[in-house]
């Protein structure tokens, strides 16, 4: 494996890509499969993209991903669009901070950890703690996901995440959420949600397409019937998956469940401040 | 739970702990006490001042009283003496039959048990090191943060600085100030902590709580935190400041996370942290991308992938029984350096079973950690931070001559501001404008003065460290750190001693 470069603004460049990335006008192709090294470490397909970046690309192609880490962390180039060919590694798209990433294959775990607004688009299942923390922006997945998606998803000002799963979440899904919109399809059949749905929860909102049952509930958690706001919020998300991924959602909306915190102030009265 | 509704009511008030008193020969009636008490435990009633209960002992009143006329009081014992059953017990068992709450605290355990601290003593040199006037001769006190390379490398004569090794952050004495979040503490005071630190040339942690845009201009200064509530995390929260730490544990509270109430999320709070408006911010109890060493160093390379490899990144945790072996995962997984906080250290808002009964004292946890990493041939990469419960300068050295590279103050910070530590900060009323978010409060805090303050209080204790290391016959903190030969143990358990590799009182060099 090829040394590790960790490029600090040092006068030099260094000569990560050398062999794998090319850019005509501002659009960048790094094809891994041309690499001496493979697979390409980490650090250095991360190395590469960011000299990309530094060279004002509007696009930037990756072919042959094979499980690199990280990639995109604290992206914030707007309007930059990044295709993934293969099969990124965890934390894709960590802090993310505008671009919008299109994975075309599976994501791993903790995809969008902490984005802050972009897109990630996943034709394939994405697992487990996908949209940690999310605070803004959008991660649409076409197939399943993990267990303890969404988790701790907040909105603030004009500020709202939204993740819409076309097949199943599993357990914890929406756990100790304060914000933002989650959408399951549960298109491939099979339950839509596992067990302890939203547990914590103290804000935002998890919509689910079928059935959902008490037992499935975790604490902090309650099914409500869709106000005509949410049924509207529903539609334009259906939209976006049908546009991202050329899908025709059937649009029934007597078939949704919608999971809202019975409380914003979970732990309101729960402490004894007595001065003892 | 459920409540049933009691047939009869007995009010159960607890007796008062405090009481201010007047002398009203010399009352001036002029009232800035009972404007000034954000505790409402004076009241102006037929033209005099008289307590109204509920006071803890802040002192505001006594330090804005024009005539000195003001004196609290503790309220003598209300209950029948027992050996066993001390007050607060019987205090706690009646509140808690009333609320059905958990017992919420702040500021680091109260509870009389000595510190282990207190039992050690220093060296001085003698005939044989001569002793050195700091005054007179250098006494260097520069500390680095950050992970060290190991080895030099020498080529042709030259020391040679490896490109791919994170910069360390210089700071001109070996202390910092610990992690307090805006929330937690107001804007005027973190303010304050932040144009200290730049004035001192050490660092500040961030707390999780975000960073105000106002605050950037200190950022070369700020260690930027990262909890499990990954509170306003944004790109120049990571890439411009000095470090980056992920919060694993808090010494007043290990393993458990955070709840700042819904009334103390206001405008200001919820555009710094990105949390909803007015809703209970919770930090939840782990990392839940974090189940193990490995998930723990995914978010170290994924925090220095977003970096750049252009800052540390450190990894703070609490004092637990199993700190040693929990550090060496910690400088495997690539931590940079890492924060050991004792179960005496500060908090805005604990329960309070936890605050007093869960971690370890920081100074056993410092000799473990240092021990373990050295065992390991890991020590002298990484920097080793500690604090929890530091009081003074000679804490510091000993926590220093324990093994620590730096040194963790938070509350002892407060303290210079102007904090009496009466532990009421989980009530957001502090009278100093310290622990609060009103913003009537928080405006009696001048961050130039409450700078100002921790400033020569902490150039103090930097002189003090010298004038030790002087009498040590040590002209560099480098050569303190983890030299416990220079410390000795006169405590009434000597294994306490043994745990901490330290010699008993008596017991020479051979």
């Amino acid at each position: 494996m090829k040394a590790v470069c960790k490029p600090k603004g040092h006068a030099h460049e260094c000569d990560c890509g050398k062999e794998c990335l090319s850019v005509v006008g501002d659009r960048a192709v790094i094809d891994l499969d041309l690499s001496p090294t493979r697979p390409m470490h980490y650090t250095t397909l991360n190395c590469v993209m960011r000299k990309a970046m530094r060279r004002g690309c509007s696009s930037i192609e990756l072919k042959g991903v094979m499980g690199q880490r990280y990639l995109a962390s604290t992206a914030s180039t707007p309007g930059l669009y990044i295709a993934v060919h293969g099969t990124p590694g965890n934390d894709l798209g960590a802090f993310l901070n505008g671009p919008t990433i299109e994975v075309f294959g599976n994501a791993q775990d903790m995809t969008g950890n902490t984005m802050n607004s972009g897109r990630i688009i996943v034709h394939g299942n994405a697992w487990d703690v996908t949209g940690l923390a999310a605070r803004g922006g959008q991660i649409l997945v076409q197939g399943d996901t993990g267990y303890r998606v969404g988790i701790h998803m907040k909105e603030f000002g004009g500020s709202r995440p939204t993740m819409v799963i076309g097949g199943t979440a599993k357990d914890y899904l929406g756990e100790y959420m304060a914000g933002g919109t989650v959408l399951v399809l549960g298109l491939n059949g099979g339950s839509p949600v596992g067990r302890s749905l939203g547990a914590g929860m103290h804000g935002g909102r998890i919509f689910v397409r079928g059935k959902v049952g008490p037992e499935q509930l975790g604490p902090g958690a309650a099914i409500s019937p869709l106000s005509p706001e949410d049924e509207r919020e529903v539609r334009g998300l259906l939209d976006e998956f049908n546009k991202a991924f050329g899908t025709e959602v059937p649009d029934d909306m007597g078939g949704y469940v919608k999971v809202a915190p019975s409380s914003s102030r979970p732990f309101f009265g729960y402490y004894d401040k007595t001065n003892v | 739970m459920s409540e049933t509704p009691p047939t009869k009511r007995l009010d159960h008030r607890l007796p008062e702990r405090f009481v201010p008193t007047i002398n009203y020969d010399l009352c001036r009636v002029c009232r800035r006490c009972v404007n000034d008490c954000s505790y409402q435990a004076l009241e102006f009633r037929e033209s005099r001042v008289v307590p109204s209960g509920g006071c803890v002992a802040c002192g505001r009143c006594i330090a804005i009283c024009p005539a000195s006329c003001i004196e609290i009081r503790p309220v003598p014992p209300q209950f029948a003496p027992h050996g066993n059953w001390s007050e607060r017990s019987r205090r706690s068992i009646l509140a808690q039959a009333s609320s059905g709450g958990v017992l919420l605290s702040s500021c680091g355990a109260d509870d009389p048990n000595p510190a282990i601290f207190d039992d050690l003593l220093l060296d001085a040199a003698q005939v044989t090191n001569p002793s050195i006037d700091p005054l007179r001769e250098p006494v260097e006190t520069v500390t680095y943060l950050g992970r060290r390379p190991g080895r030099l490398e020498v080529y042709d004569g030259k020391v040679i600085v490896r490109e791919d090794d994170t910069p360390l952050i210089r700071m001109d004495m070996p202390l910092m100030f610990g992690h307090i979040s805006l929330g937690s503490i107001s804007y005027n005071a973190q303010k304050a902590l932040f144009m200290a630190a730049k004035e001192l040339n050490i660092v500040a942690g961030s707390g999780e709580g975000g960073l105000h845009p106002d605050f950037y201009q200190y950022a070369d200064r700020i260690c930027s935190e990262v909890a499990s509530g990954r509170f306003g995390i944004k790109p120049e929260y990571l890439k411009g400041v000095a470090a980056v730490e992920i919060k694993i544990g808090q010494g007043a509270k290990p393993g458990h996370g955070g709840h700042l109430p819904g009334e103390k999320v206001t405008t200001m709070i919820s555009e710094t942290r990105m949390i909803p408006l007015g809703t209970d911010a919770l930090s939840p109890y782990p990392h839940h991308d974090i189940y193990s060493i490995e998930d723990l160093a995914q978010l170290i390379s994924v925090l220095k992938e977003s970096t750049e490899y252009r800052l540390p990144v450190g990894v703070k945790i609490a004092a637990v029984h199993n700190v040693g072996a929990i550090a060496s995962g910690l400088v495997r997984a690539g931590a940079d350096f890492l924060t050991v906080d004792g179960f005496k250290g500060g908090t805005g808002a604990a329960p309070r079973v936890i605050r007093d009964h869960a971690g370890l004292p920081v100074e056993v946890a410092i000799a473990a950690v240092d021990r373990r990493l050295t065992q390991e041939g890991l020590r002298n990469r990484v920097t080793v931070c500690a604090g929890g419960g530091i009081r003074s300068s000679a804490d510091m050295i000993k926590a220093l001559a324990l093994g620590a590279d730096v040194v963790m103050v938070s509350t002892s910070a407060m303290v210079a501001m102007g904090c009496r530590v009466c532990q009421q900060c989980h009530r957001g009323l502090c009278s100093w404008g310290i622990a609060t978010q009103r913003d009537d409060l928080t405006a009696r805090l001048d961050p130039n003065l409450a700078a100002a303050r921790i400033v020569r209080l902490f150039r103090a204790w930097n002189e003090e460290l010298k004038e030790v290391l002087g009498a040590m016959g040590i002209d560099a903190v480098e050569s303190l750190v983890g030299n416990r030969d220079r410390l000795r143990y006169r405590g009434p358990n000597p294994k306490i001693a043994e745990v901490m590799n330290v010699k008993h009182i008596g017991e020479g060099w051979g």
